[in-house]
């Protein structure tokens, strides 16, 4: 049995500088900006912010650099990072009514004030690759048209305007926060939905496929998603009023689902809700399936499937938990299998020594 | 913490104006305040109340977007404050991590507070940043609304209503 705690230092230094060298790659190749990242790969850093929960462009452009493009690799940067520096305190609630919209769209109505707005999206290209991207491309600006000042209320609003629709529970005593608290089960929904918020892209989509499947069904309809910028306040004990901190892009998704009522009350459709930084579409609406999901106690509906179970979805969510488990596996076991290798000759000696008959002719070790 | 929604807007006109005056600054980059701030503040003697820090913001949400708040997630700010000899004091609060921006954004807030000061704070550097702010804006509303669907007609960009 041996204990290997030293003599790899000289290896790993040069595998971190063969990592920085295979990061730079071909030194005839122009480097990377961070402000190339920002732009033509903004979708990326939109989910490294989302994911590592860090509104930071600049800094989640530079953790995807730093980490080759390996996006939980760059979501745990910016997730370490963030341990360093002091929290001032708490926004003021976003108003995403009063978001400048760059995109909105309804499933459910198709005329509703403010209109639909399809802003920048993939929905209804081809998927075909486009070769003219192989070389520099000349792109013409995009299309004008005169823009009213149309306010686009929210179908949430209109639904609940008619009694539709269930309302949102007042606020209630203070708001949890799992970054300073570790979770406990049952979770309050404001638990939830920053975990989810801050979940892994993949889980939660696999989660929500689930739910359509029929794992946990919930018959859903993309009542609205919108996507622009909202100012932020935050109120400064200094200045003693709320400051405006300036404006960040999200994307908001309510799920609308179906009814629940009671002998008192008249049945109404149910909501889940999503909501991610950047232009995360997929992520919300992800988002928003498994949020409705885990409220099936609180509506008491059946709750046997995976995307139902709190515990199971709480704490598989944070792809950095998630890695940290997962990789560790590669980093030296080698006093533990040495217990292992140990026990079992134990046993493979108590077993031969019964004389039963050899099974494998090649079990000797 | 508390959340303080409703203590804080609509009550000061004066407050309103000055928080106008902020959201300008906050949206703009160090350089350009400091371009329009050159025309301002040559002989203005300040000290530096609060240092530059960088730090977090948790930004919160609402549940179904109108319901009880929850957290989002955190957002780099950064903060100073300015006192300038006449007496008044200055905040910066901004997104991201550029000290130099908050600095500025607090000396321009001091400014604003000084009578003297307010007009030529307001008319060399946040009316041409309000400017440039509200075009870039339009820009980008024109570009939406060009992908306005129009259900009815299947013609869009074109013969608004």
């Amino acid at each position: 049995m041996y204990v290997a705690v030293k003599g790899g230092e000289r290896a790993i230094d040069n595998a971190h500088a063969l990592l920085a060298d295979k990061r730079r790659g071909d030194r005839n190749v122009p480097e990377l900006s961070l402000d190339q990242i920002d732009n033509q790969l903004a979708l990326g850093v939109d989910r490294v912010m989302c994911e590592g929960s860090l509104y930071d462009r600049e800094l989640a452009a530079l953790a995807i650099k730093q980490a080759r493009g390996d996006m939980i690799e760059a979501i745990f940067l910016l997730r370490a990072y963030r341990t360093t520096l002091p929290r001032f305190g708490a926004s003021e609630p976003i108003d995403t009514g009063a978001m400048d919209i760059r995109r909105r769209i309804s499933a459910t109505f198709k005329d509703l004030p403010g209109g639909q707005v399809l802003g920048p999206t993939f929905d209804y290209t081809h998927r075909l690759l486009d070769h003219t991207l192989t070389a520099d491309s000349d792109v013409a600006p995009a299309a004008t048209a005169p823009a009213d000042e149309a306010t686009f209320r929210s179908v949430a609003d209109l639904l609940a305007g008619s009694g539709l629709i269930e309302g949102e529970a007042e606020a209630t005593g203070d708001v949890g926060d799992l970054t300073r608290e570790p979770l406990s089960f049952p979770a309050g929904r404001d638990l939830r939905l920053q975990n989810l918020a801050r979940g892994d892209e993949g889980f939660l989509l696999a989660l929500a496929y689930s739910t359509q499947r029929g794992f946990g069904r919930n018959h859903p309809f993309a009542g609205e998603i919108r996507y622009g910028e909202v100012e932020i306040e935050f109120f400064a004990e200094d200045a003693g009023f709320a400051v405006p901190l300036g404006a960040i892009a999200i994307t908001e998704c309510q799920m609308v689902n179906q009814f629940t009522g009671s002998a008192t009350q008249a049945p109404r459709f149910t909501r889940g809700y999503g909501i991610s930084f950047g232009q995360s579409e997929r992520k919300s609406m992800a988002m928003a399936l498994v949020d409705r999901a885990l409220r099936a106690r609180e509506l008491g509906e059946e709750a046997g499937s995976p995307a139902q179970d709190e515990e199971f979805v709480l704490s598989h969510s944070d792809n950095v938990q998630a890695t940290g488990f997962v990789e560790h596996l590669k980093l030296p076991h080698y006093v533990d299998f040495q217990a292992e290798l140990g026990l079992l000759r134990k046993l493979q000696a108590e077993f031969f020594e019964r004389g039963t008959e050899i099974p494998m002719q090649d079990a000797a070790e | 913490m508390t959340v303080h929604s409703d203590n804080n807007r609509g009550s000061d006109p004066a407050v309103t104006q000055r928080q106008a005056a902020m959201a300008v600054l906050a949206r703009a980059s160090a350089a350009d305040i400091a371009r329009g701030l050159v025309h301002v503040s040559h002989d203005v003697a300040f000290t530096d109340a609060r240092p530059a820090e960088i730090g977090l913001v948790m930004l919160r949400g609402r549940i179904g977007g109108g319901g009880a708040p929850f957290n989002v997630g955190e957002a780099t700010v950064t903060r100073a404050a300015v006192q300038l000899a006449s007496g008044e004091t200055g905040f910066g609060y901004v997104f991201g991590r550029d000290p130099e921006k908050a600095r500025l954004a607090a000396l321009c807030d001091a400014l604003w507070q000084n009578d003297a000061r307010r007009q030529p704070i307001e008319d060399h550097v946040i009316a041409p940043l309000r400017q440039q702010q509200q075009e870039r804006r339009a820009l980008a509303q024109a570009q939406t609304a060009a992908t306005r669907v129009d259900f009815f007609t299947l013609v869009r960009g074109e013969d608004e209503r």
